[in-house]
């Protein structure tokens, strides 16, 4: 037990050495850090309850998306239908699927919509699955139903597309190293550190940001629309609430959609100096906004932003340029929104905000300040009493938790995990278990001279049996440790991450160091006696 | 006052490794090496008290209840500083309440100008909780900083209170499954009870004291656990040993050896792992406090006694060494075949 060749004593120091290096880049001044080769720029981050920052959990409204698809489906099938020139009675949603009837020609009309029927995944894919299920029944009824693949892979894909979105939203912003990550199958965890109020991020998360231009229906009447009769392609849109939530009839026919924006910025109007966003229209928008405008000349069309007339201005003369701009009665703010909005694009379907933690730099400087001196505080106790209970022995100890304090911060940094104030108290607990490993192979080596053998068999037998207790005790703990990562989320992980490192570095120590230190005070001393 | 404290723990520590120096004073040994105390005896008084004790926390949990905080029942929290220096509880208390946001509690947080406010969980879902807060600020207004702000909705807190308990008993299982290897199946039912015994009794602690019950909480119990399982192995270990090593040794005479030799190592743990909390519990900062409070409770006080009062003796119970005395071989089993370690 207390022979090391070596070999094997230098491969243990350089292991050791090496990890403590590696937390050398958390002590570093940025401007040195920036110089280190790009593999040794591994810093332990500090989590947002520390420094400071908004943690913010959105979910993607998949009953909305599933809401769409369906809508699309009726569409479809209404298209469909129309062209075979089947005639059809019936058609609507009801519950999950898409109902028709067709009791003149059902057959024709099942052939004509199993086209619209596709193979999931592409022409590649050999799943065989389809996005449709499509039923007959009795009277002509035919029933179409998404399939729940498919509607997997819709969510899948909108939750994709809100990833993109909200990072280029976020982004705009000017946040610092925001970062967004998907979790779970539709949430979406965005986390920006140092934003103190998260107002306005909340407010341009929360928004679908669909643009769409379309014309005022001027020949049906509003009173009839707002009775619940609209006309049938035609619907009722609020103005503002700024507005005083003024009702407009408008066409369902969208002219052109906000998919066809190229740029928009926030700008004044020349005239009024009132904020206004002004947008350009791609190849294919600007050619569809020039022909409707066109043929529109002196009458209204309305400019609809997530289901709200922003404004209804009158086509002067036909607008041919491909662009434009929109006024409101904005806030430069406002103004400025709607245009990262617009750049940034419509999300696919309504984000909510399902959990929202934002600690401020105060309370952070705080926490780490309060962290820091119990850990002092905490690491002077346990020393002072180990060298009062084991004298040269606990000195050794002392040595063996102090390189393995720099160890764990050495992995960490290596890993470049997140350290939260759960983990600062994983580590003041590791102190505790890395010390009992000491405790464990000292007293046992305590009971070995008091059965009467010699100094050197007592230290071997003592390190022989306690290892063993001491590698059962901590894959016990470990364990523990492994299923908090596993089911914790952040500050929780946090604390996993660095119990379990502990736990790995205590039983390093233990097995390799500590036994280093003591083979090698053994061999210098020579000693008649244990002072343990 | 707190670096007064600090000075004075610095100074008594610095006096006493002088004196250890010196070899004024030996060193410590917080047992006596011939202790030979008749733990196994009191048995008959250990198991009536602790099964007395948890009825009683599964009692208080049910009737009294846990203070959940928002991380399982939903709702805001917000912890505000007021910039004049000393917070008026009772005005923002009257701004709060006239909110209509139901129930609103305000608790001095430490400093006085620190408050902390929870708005109970709105009906309406997601959004519900969205607007709270935002009305909340409204009331608030420039008076104060926004040290902290919470909100949970409605899912996420059924999803976590879901994964905490999951969790929790993930952890025993395994735990369970480990040590069914390494020992034998006593062993491993042995443990288990101590274990959710000091669970049980945990959670007792945390509806007497009504300290918040969070996920950090969670990771709590899970120290708790894996510490308390610390410590029941390093016993566990050593009864493995001496069931080995003496074969005709009547079980309560061998477990009482084994606690009593494992005793030290016991205690001198737990005085640095108490020392340890003992700093987080009195410089760590509010954030910590219940952590570090339960922490305390949990591992310094039950789990120690349950590993040597309950997790030792029930092996009698169990039937541990019952098999081994039939085929009993002859006493003083000289070849003390160490417990073979890795390298």
């Amino acid at each position: 037990m207390l022979y090391f060749s070596p070999l094997k004593a230098a491969a243990i120091l350089l292991t050791a050495l090496l990890v403590c290096l590696c937390a050398v880049p958390n002590f570093l001044s940025e401007r040195t850090f920036q110089k280190l080769p790009r593999f040794a720029q591994r810093q332990i981050v500090l989590g947002l309850d520390l420094q400071g920052g908004s943690h913010i959990l959105l979910e993607v409204d998949s009953a909305a998306v599933k809401k769409e698809k369906l809508q699309n489906l009726l569409d479809d099938v209404r298209r469909t239908l129309r062209e075979a020139r089947i005639p059809y009675t019936g058609l609507a949603v009801r519950g999950d699927q898409v109902e028709v009837r067709a009791s003149a020609n059902q057959q024709q009309a099942l052939s004509k919509l199993r086209e619209l029927s596709q193979p999931l995944g592409g022409l590649l894919s050999a799943t065989g699955q389809r996005s449709l299920e499509i039923n007959e029944g009795g009277g002509g009824l035919i029933q179409l139903r998404i399939t729940e693949a498919a509607l997997t892979e819709r969510i899948r894909q909108a939750v994709e597309q809100s990833i993109q979105i909200v990072d280029r939203r976020v982004n705009e912003l000017g946040t610092v190293e925001p970062s967004i990550q998907r979790q779970g199958v539709d949430r979406i965890l965005v986390q920006v550190p140092g934003l103190q109020d998260p107002t306005r991020l909340k407010e341009i998360l929360g928004k679908t940001a669909k643009l769409t231009f379309r014309l005022v229906d001027v020949t049906g009447s509003l009173e009839e629309a707002m009775a619940g009769r609209p006309p049938p392609d035609s619907e009722v849109v609020y103005g503002t609430a700024k507005e005083g939530k003024h009702p407009y009839l408008i066409k369902k026919q969208i002219m052109v959609s906000g998919e066809d924006l190229t740029d928009a910025q926030p700008g004044f109007d020349q005239r009024t100096s009132e904020p206004i966003v002004s947008f350009r229209f791609n190849t294919n928008g600007a050619r569809r906004f020039a022909q409707v405008t066109q043929e529109n000349v002196g009458r209204p069309f309305a400019i609809v932003l997530d289901n709200e007339v922003i404004s209804a201005p009158v086509i002067r003369e036909p607008i041919l340029g491909g662009s434009g701009q929109i006024s409101g009665g904005f806030t430069v703010e406002q103004a400025n929104d709607l245009a990262i909005l617009l750049r940034a694009g419509a999300l696919p379907a309504p984000l909510t905000i399902i959990e929202e933690r934002t600690v401020g730099p105060g309370l952070g400087q705080d926490s780490i300040a309060k962290g820091k001196i119990a850990s002092y505080v905490g690491s002077v106790l346990v020393v002072v009493f180990m060298f009062v209970t084991y004298g040269v022995f606990g000195l050794f100890a002392n040595v063996a938790v102090a390189v393995n304090v720099a160890m764990i911060f050495g992995i960490l940094s290596l890993l470049n995990a997140t350290l939260t104030l759960p983990g600062i108290a994983g580590i003041v607990l590791t102190v505790g278990i890395a010390v009992d490993s000491n405790v464990l192979i000292y007293e046992r080596i305590r009971e070995e001279v008091r059965h009467g053998r010699t100094p050197i068999t007592a230290i071997d037998a003592g390190f022989t049996r306690a290892l063993a207790t001491i590698l059962d005790s901590n894959i016990t703990t470990f364990i523990a440790a492994a299923v908090l990562f596993f089911i914790g989320t952040g500050p929780v992980r946090g604390f996993a991450v660095t119990l379990g490192i502990g736990i790995v570095t205590t039983v390093f120590t233990a097995f390799t160091l500590t036994r280093l230190i003591v083979a090698y005070w053994v061999r210098l001393w020579r000693p008649r006696f244990v002072p343990i | 006052m707190l670096y007064l404290l600090i000075a004075v723990v610095l100074a008594v520590a610095a006096v006493l490794c002088a004196l250890v120096v010196l070899g004024v004073i030996p060193h410590l040994r917080l047992v006596p090496d011939d202790t030979r105390f008749d733990f196994m005896r009191f048995r008959r008084i250990s198991f009536p008290i602790s099964a007395l004790l948890s009825m009683l926390a599964i009692f208080l949990y049910f009737y009294h209840g846990l203070n959940f905080g928002i991380d399982f029942i939903g709702g805001t929290l917000i912890e505000v500083q007021a910039k004049s220096g000393a917070a008026d509880l009772a005005k923002m208390r009257a701004t709060l309440n006239g909110l209509g946001l139901g129930e609103v509690q305000l608790q001095q947080f430490g400093a006085a100008a620190d408050v902390l406010i929870r708005v109970s969980q709105q009906p309406g879902g997601e959004g519900a909780q969205q607007a709270a807060v935002a009305k909340v600020r409204q009331a608030l207004g420039d008076e104060v900083d926004y040290r902290r702000v919470e909100v949970v909705g409605p899912r996420v807190s059924t999803e976590l209170l879901a994964y905490g308990t999951i969790g929790l008993m993930l952890a025993i299982v395994s735990i369970l499954i480990y040590l069914w290897f390494r020992f034998e199946w006593q062993f491993a039912l042995g443990a288990m009870i101590a274990n959710v015994h000091d669970l049980v009794l945990t959670i007792g602690f945390m509806s007497v004291t009504q300290i918040d019950f969070d996920l950090t909480s969670i990771a709590a119990l899970l120290t708790i656990l894996g510490y308390s399982l610390n410590d029941t192995v390093v016993i566990y270990d050593r009864i493995r040993e001496m069931l080995r090593r003496f074969k005709r040794m009547s079980m309560p005479e061998l477990l009482n050896i084994s606690v009593n030799s494992t005793l030290s190592r016991s205690i001198i743990t737990h005085v640095t792992v108490t020392l340890a909390l003992l700093a987080l519990l009195l410089f760590g900062g509010q954030a910590i406090h219940s952590f570090t409070a339960t922490m305390m409770f949990g591992v310094v006080l039950v789990g120690t006694y349950t590993s040597v009062f309950i997790a030792s003796p029930i092996l009698i119970y169990l039937g541990v060494g019952t098999s081994r005395l039939a085929t009993a071989e002859p006493e003083g089993d000289t070849k003390t075949k160490p417990a073979k370690a890795s390298t």
